[in-house]
């Protein structure tokens, strides 16, 4: 099931305006913000497993906003966002997870970090050897295992 | 009914496979049961752009949250850490950093040399051979010629010290500190079949490369074509005794969750410290009402879980984040008893690379130092690739009152009793926590890292599960002999980390499967009279 099904329609622009409210666009960094139509497809589309949790993170914003939040103004759903943080608990830590873990792996988002759009395997991924002239001054210490 | 098998393995993890390869050479009947299937790495995380999420998924290392079918639920409310294992061929060596370090000799004398809790009734220089054994059967990474440990020598070289390695060195020898590059079972090198390390970097969650050993592609393959058999999704509920109170078989349930009996002349269990007290809790008969090897009482007793005090930082130069396995060194500084740091006993500090953008921003989220807004973005950017971080293992004390016992309500899909875990952090283990957080800190700063983060304990740090079927001399005092045989059930014999007496402060890996390596020598060396 989808999150097209997990969620009525109110919940799902609440979802979209909540996630813009946590990362908003950004001309500066040139990324979308969460609320983008990619980034809200792919959180529908996971939701799977944590879609009880969001609907339940939905609900307390619900009662927190007092009004669907796209229809409040800037600052009224800023102040509804920051006081469903404030709240905190475990729906709303999951909830505020599935929109990070979408956004960060959105290819805009990860090349705008320097890195690629890709899954670790198969390519990996180089790592410097490091400078081994610091463990020089351990090799100089004697044995300082405790012998029974 | 199926013919009795020679030995049955319950288990096919860490130790269940150790001690398999090694009886192999024996030519017995050899059977294991494992409640998981084998892992298909094509599937592992690391190959797909969700690598990150499913670790908050199908990939959790929680068995509550994971609830896979081969996982069984644990009842942890009551225990500030809670149990993280895998289920499966490979065991928790699917999901483990691969920190590979041992026991020191002192560990096993904490009763002589610190006056706390009971000596082992083996030494270090007993295990010896059989954690040279391991390291090559595992294959592990490593440099020779650390003074903060035992000789050892690792049969490959050890892994790049990157950039991560580098900074937290250069601050060590600020400090005037020990470190040293880590044992790993990570592959630097092909050996023998397995491709060497290409920088993943999400290994714990299971290597898709192969570089990181699991005994499902080493010692499995080996015990295999020596002829022990392994049988997979069979999830055993009890062990049976006969009318002389040896261990008769045992009643599992197999795939298709049919009800089975295999009868068996000896049962080795290797279902870790939590599983392994459950099933003999679960084996109570009207024989054995406390539980099966249960004379002495200590079944399920004595958990310790080892405590991480987690601590990080963020530096302005970039880390080497989640582009490489995850642990680079260790130190021994602070591992040994120093009656003037308030508290006996030690710890070994392990310390990280970074994490990937997920994990950084969820935690940072968490945490409150990455915020909500038009500041999300610049904030992200000066913490993601920055994090620096350790851990300090410590040694948990062994404590009755920390136990395994059957949950009166919660089971598992097969309507077994699931574990209920009761657990609490000891004075003296609290005490070098605290003074880990204070040496972290100090190692932070002289690496000139800011915004210093603590997570202590580490919530879903239970990766190790050790002490409730321990081993020793007196029967009222241990649940199996100095060779790992039931005191009671002369024919049962544990090789996991129930064993363990006293924790140590190291990842324990390394020391369960030289320990099972020993205990199946001691079964070989006494095959005339096994049962005596």
């Amino acid at each position: 099931m989808s999150g097209d099904e997990l969620l009525t329609p109110t919940q799902r622009d609440d979802l979209r305006a909540l996630a813009g409210a946590i990362i908003p666009a950004s001309a500066e960094f040139g990324v979308p913000g969460a609320d983008d139509t990619a980034i809200q497809a792919d959180l529908l589309a996971t939701l799977g497993r944590d879609a009880a949790a969001v609907r339940e993170a939905l609900n307390q914003l619900a009662r927190v906003a007092g009004a669907p939040l796209a229809a409040l103004d800037t600052a009224r759903r800023e102040a509804a966002a920051l006081a469903l943080r404030a709240a905190g608990g475990h729906a709303v830590a999951t909830l505020t997870r599935v929109v990070l873990q979408c956004y960060y792996r959105d290819d805009r988002v990860v090349r705008s970090l320097g890195l690629e759009p890709r899954p670790p395997h198969p390519k990996g991924h180089a790592l410097e050897d490091g400078d081994w002239s610091l463990l020089d001054p351990i090799k100089a210490r004697p044995p300082f295992w405790r012998r029974p | 009914m199926s013919d009795p098998v020679d030995v049955l393995i319950i288990g096919a993890g860490a130790s269940g496979a150790a001690v398999a390869w090694s009886l192999a050479e024996t030519k017995m009947h050899i059977l294991c049961l494992e409640q998981g299937g084998w892992m298909n790495p094509a599937a592992y995380p690391s190959t797909g752009r969700d690598w990150e999420a499913r670790f908050f998924g199908d990939f959790s290392p929680s068995p509550n949250t994971r609830a896979r079918p081969e996982d069984y639920p644990i009842n942890d409310d009551n225990s500030p850490i809670k149990v993280v294992n895998f289920n499966g061929v490979g065991g928790g060596t699917i999901f483990y950093t691969a920190h590979f370090p041992r026991l020191h000799p002192s560990d096993f004398r904490v009763k002589s040399l610190d006056g706390v809790a009971e000596d082992w009734p083996i030494d270090y220089d007993t295990l010896a051979p059989f954690f040279a054994e391991n390291d090559r059967m595992m294959g592990v990474s490593g440099l020779a010629g650390d003074p903060g440990v035992p000789p050892r020598d690792p049969p490959m070289p050890p892994l790049p010290l990157g950039r991560s390695g580098t900074m937290l060195g250069r601050a060590m020898n600020r400090l005037g500190w020990h470190w040293w590059p880590s044992d790993t079972t990570v592959a630097t090198v092909d050996y023998e079949g397995r491709a060497k390390c290409i920088n993943l970097g999400h290994c714990t969650p299971a290597c898709a490369q192969g570089a990181k050993a699991s005994t499902d592609i080493t010692y499995w393959p080996v015990a295999q074509r020596a002829g022990v058999e392994l049988k997979t999704h069979c999830r055993v509920r009890a062990i049976t005794t006969d009318a002389q109170g040896m261990a008769a078989g045992v009643v599992y349930y197999d795939e298709n969750g049919v009800e089975q009996f295999q009868a068996a002349h000896a049962v080795v269990l290797a279902c870790n410290g939590v599983g392994t007290p459950r099933l003999l809790l679960n084996s109570a008969s009207g024989r054995f009402p406390g539980g099966l090897a249960n004379s002495s009482g200590l079944v399920g007793k004595n958990l310790m879980f080892h405590p991480y005090a987690q601590v990080y930082g963020y530096v302005a130069e970039p880390t080497d984040s989640n582009r490489a396995p995850p642990t680079c060194l260790w130190s021994k500084q602070f591992y040994e008893t120093d009656p003037a740091r308030g508290f006996v006993r030690g710890y070994t500090f392990q310390f990280g690379r970074g994490v990937g953008p997920i994990m950084e921003a969820v935690a940072s989220e968490a945490k409150g130092i990455l915020p909500w807004g038009a500041a999300h973005h610049a904030a992200f950017r000066r913490l993601n690739g920055h994090r620096l971080g350790l851990s300090a293992i410590c040694e948990d004390l062994p404590e009755e009152h920390n136990r395994v016992t059957l949950d009166p309500v919660l089971t598992d899909s097969h309507g077994i009793p699931a574990p209920r875990i009761d657990y609490t952090i000891g004075e003296n283990t609290a005490r070098m926590m605290e003074h880990g957080i204070a040496r972290a800190k100090e190692i932070l700063a002289a690496a000139e890292a800011s915004d210093i983060c603590v997570n202590s304990p580490i919530l879903q740090g239970g990766w190790h599960l050790l002490g409730t079927a321990r081993m020793g001399t007196d029967p009222e005092r241990s649940v199996v002999n100095e060779w790992g045989r039931s005191h009671d059930v002369k024919n049962l014999f544990i090789v996991d980390g129930s064993l363990f007496v006293t924790s140590g402060g190291v990842n324990p890996t390394s020391t369960i499967q030289a320990l099972a390596l020993y205990v199946a020598d001691q079964m070989k060396q006494r095959l005339a009279n096994l049962f005596d």
